[in-house]
């Protein structure tokens, strides 16, 4: 029996652990408990901090004085650094550092399983694959935990580890082999826009029903170091029961806060390199720091004007060598504000810009900037999506977008108020021209740590205690069928896609069995191709679309393949089988072939990569 | 030793018997029998030297935690580097914007490493007064210093104590003496 529900944030850049002792009767409130982790945080220094900075570095041989990287549970530990000390060290060292990994865990464009990262480091360095960086985190998070719950390991505990809600199959597939990789077997995924709202409902208490009643439509808008995260989540009544239902999610967005920090910097930057003054790497690293500093303060006090930024110099020279500028507030307006959360219509839409062949290897980060455009997108085709909807937990008739009542706001970058107060501001200008009423802000959002407090109270949640969100998977997914026509050179025959899986499948359910057939060759890999749609809430399994070649409703993910494993009796037989889905009880989706006319049940493998 | 004044042959058992019980009850009840009798059983005697003095510790090794703040100091906020630099060539100016990089980084490691608090919550410059028995750790009487208590006089530094200590656990592997390690980029 657990004693613990362990919530676990794998962050881009931040990891953090929460836990909630199962005994309790109720809540934590607003006392969340968070797990401080021993980490690196100098050469042969140890020290305890509630945040793991997602950054593996790898050392080479002569780097550290023997002994020096030991951790409590491991003194002898050599090979890697993870957290605090890897991300200081890494910026004096980039080749040796791996930062992002879980974006690249969700990029299709490359085999997540092969030792790729650090990209493009020299061949000497030691390289590791995305996976196995995500599952480093989740080890040294395990061990950190096991070093002070010796009589409760983390294994035992109920885990539950948060993805960003637009996660597609195949990359919540990857998180949880991380998660298997790290000596975690038994855990459950959950969204983190999810997850910021019910560490929200647990620090509100009963209290929380005095600010959300039914008919609600609760925006949460989660912009995390790398990505940027939208969910609707509807309050509706039934039976005089509150009922909350995650109504839609947005489209991966690899954009978030660190793409701030950075733009302030390469703007003072490119003034500095106009005054002669030249950065390296690492006091560019400097620049960044303190412009995220600067930035604090200056949206903290909205009378400051500017904000002094002094980047040392390495020498030890450090009042000669040190390099003083400003950051003034019209930047910080023109930088931040209007280029991150620009005051736009709901109709503007982002730029996209379609990636060419070589451009998709490196991380595919948004195109457009504007946070606010990718919000008006997500509102504007759920909006069609629900109206198109016969059984549609919210009622949108005649909103040319979701109308949201609420907004909860989550992620580090909001602790800035000008920034939430811009994108109320943004709503409720659209709201106004579509003949809406304005949203409020949910108060008392804790925007760092929410979504890993938030996991450990869903833990709770689970085992039938306070009120749950439901609402199933967030997408329908479809495997691809050639369609039968007559061989034309230079023409591949179009493309149908077969649903599978429903939109809202629930945790542990299957989907009915398509009455399409397909013939799997015994012993040979079979592969399909294999898409998913975050809009079509109406189609049904077996459902087929025409050629999915002009439908910008779907989207190519990472294609499934299967090898039925042979015996000598049966080697190259054609066996006719079924695709059945199913959503575990992890929270991750699994397609299975069952044999037609026979017991036959194969699992079949979310693919890593995109293409050959 | 044991035995009666007059000589003994020991030839029958039961004599043999009676200084065996006697010597085993002297050697059970009494450390210094068993001291003495040991040698004559082939047995080596404990040594009852005293444990050895503990080497004394190399200065360095003496006072790691007090050379590795200052390592803190300068890593974080560049405080050697700062006291290091000679001042006299600089503008005001120059000085404050490294007094910046100074101030930032030691402050973040003082409130990381030590819970302060001001000794006396009274403000600077107040009346207050000292009971007989005041505590002489935490207050220093100066200027008019006689008579007994009670004490009138003006509070003029508050003090700083700290109520937690949070040192980072540092790896026996460093050698303390490196207060900020030489950086040679490749």
């Amino acid at each position: 029996m657990p004693r613990y529900s362990v919530g676990i944030d794998l962050g881009t850049t931040n990891s953090a652990v929460s836990y909630f002792n199962l005994g309790d009767a109720q809540g934590r409130g607003s006392q969340q408990t968070m797990l401080g982790m021993a980490q690196l945080t100098a050469v042969g220094t140890i020290e305890e901090k509630p945040l793991l900075p997602s950054f593996l570095y790898l050392p080479s041989e002569q780097e550290f004085p023997a002994g020096s990287l030991g951790l409590p549970w491991d003194k002898k530990r050599k090979d890697i650094v993870v957290g605090e000390f890897a991300r200081s060290h890494g910026a004096k060292v980039p080749m040796r550092v791996i930062a992002s990994a879980k974006s690249w865990l969700c990029h299709a464009g490359v085999n997540r399983l092969d030792p790729i990262l650090p990209w493009q480091a020299p061949e000497d360095v030691q390289r590791i694959s995305p996976l196995e960086v995500s599952a480093r985190y989740l080890s040294h998070m395990r061990e950190a935990w096991d070093h002070q719950f010796k009589d409760a390991p983390l294994a035992e505990q109920e885990v539950v580890l948060t993805v960003p809600a637009s996660f597609d199959a195949a990359a919540r597939d990857l998180t949880k082999q991380a998660a298997d990789k790290a000596g975690l077997p038994n855990i459950t995924l959950l969204e983190e826009p999810q997850a910021a709202f019910y560490a929200w409902c647990e620090a509100m208490g009963e209290g929380f029903r005095k600010q959300v009643k039914a008919g609600d439509m609760v925006l949460v808008v989660d912009v995390g170091g790398g990505t940027s995260d939208f969910s609707l989540i509807a309050v509706t009544e039934k039976d005089g029961e509150v009922q909350l239902t995650r109504v839609a999610v947005g489209d991966h967005i690899l954009l978030g806060g660190d793409n701030m920090d950075l733009a302030l910097a390469h703007t003072v930057n490119t003034r500095l390199a106009k005054e002669g003054k030249k950065l390296d790497s690492w006091q560019f690293n400097a620049l960044t720091f303190a412009c995220r500093q600067a930035k604090e303060l200056m949206f903290a006090d909205a009378k400051l004007k500017k904000a002094p930024l002094v980047i040392p110099g390495r020498g030890t020279s450090l009042i000669g060598g040190t390099i003083k500028a400003e950051l003034v507030r019209e930047e910080l307006t023109q930088v931040l504000t209007d280029g991150f959360f620009p005051k736009t219509q709901f109709t503007d839409l982002p730029r996209t810009a379609r990636h060419s062949g070589l451009a998709q290897m490196a991380l595919p980060y948004a195109q457009d900037a504007g946070v606010t455009r990718h919000l008006a997108a997500f509102l504007t085709r759920q909006a069609r999506a629900l109206a198109a909807a016969h059984d549609a937990p919210a009622n949108v008739t005649g909103q040319s977008f979701v109308h949201p009542t609420a907004v909860l706001f989550n992620g580090g970058v909001f602790r800035a108020t000008t920034l939430k107060d811009r994108v109320i501001e943004v709503l409720n200008d659209w709201l106004a021209a579509d003949g809406g009423q304005p949203v409020k802000e949910m108060q008392g959002a804790e925007l760092d740590l929410a979504v890993a407090r938030g996991a450990a109270y869903y833990g709770w949640v689970r085992q039938g205690h306070g009120l749950r969100i439901r609402g199933g998977t967030a997408r329908a997914y479809y495997v691809g069928v050639e369609t039968a026509m007559p061989a034309v050179p230079g023409m591949e025959p179009p493309i149908k896609a077969l649903c599978v899986a429903p939109f809202g499948m629930e945790e542990g359910t299957q989907a009915d069995v398509p009455p399409q057939e397909f013939g799997l060759v015994v012993g040979e890999p079979t592969r399909f191709r294999f898409f998913s749609s975050s809009v079509r809430r109406e189609d049904r399994v077996g459902t087929f679309l025409e050629d999915v070649s002009g439908n910008d409703e779907l989207e190519e993910v990472a294609p499934i393949e299967t090898t039925l494993p042979a015996k000598a009796s049966n080697e190259g037989k054609l066996v006719p089988v079924n695709l059945q889905a199913v959503v575990t009880e992890v929270g991750t989706l699994e397609l299975r072939c069952l044999e037609k006319s026979g017991p036959g049940k194969w699992k079949l493998e979310l693919n890593v990569r995109m293409k050959e | 030793m044991v035995g009666n004044n007059q000589a003994q042959t020991y030839s029958s058992f039961g004599a043999r018997l009676a200084l065996a019980v006697k010597c085993f009850l002297r050697t059970l009840s009494n450390p210094e029998t068993a001291q003495q009798i040991a040698p004559l059983l082939g047995e080596r005697p404990a040594a009852v030297t005293p444990p050895p003095p503990e080497p004394e510790l190399p200065p360095e090794r003496k006072h790691a935690s007090g050379l590795y703040m200052l390592s803190l100091l300068q890593r974080e906020g560049r405080l050697i580097d700062f006291l290091q630099e000679d001042v006299t060539s600089f503008s005001d100016a120059d000085v404050g914007a490294a007094a910046r990089v100074v101030h930032a980084g030691c402050r973040k490691v003082i409130t990381g490493c030590l819970a302060l608090e001001p000794i006396l919550k009274e403000a600077e410059g107040a009346t207050i007064k000292l009971p007989a028995g005041f505590d002489a750790q935490r207050i220093r009487l100066t200027g008019n210093v006689a008579g007994q208590p009670p004490f009138r006089g003006a509070l003029k530094h508050h003090g700083w104590v700290t109520t937690a200590v949070r040192l980072p656990s540092v790896s026996d592997a460093l050698d303390p003496r490196v207060i900020a390690p030489a950086e040679v980029e490749l």
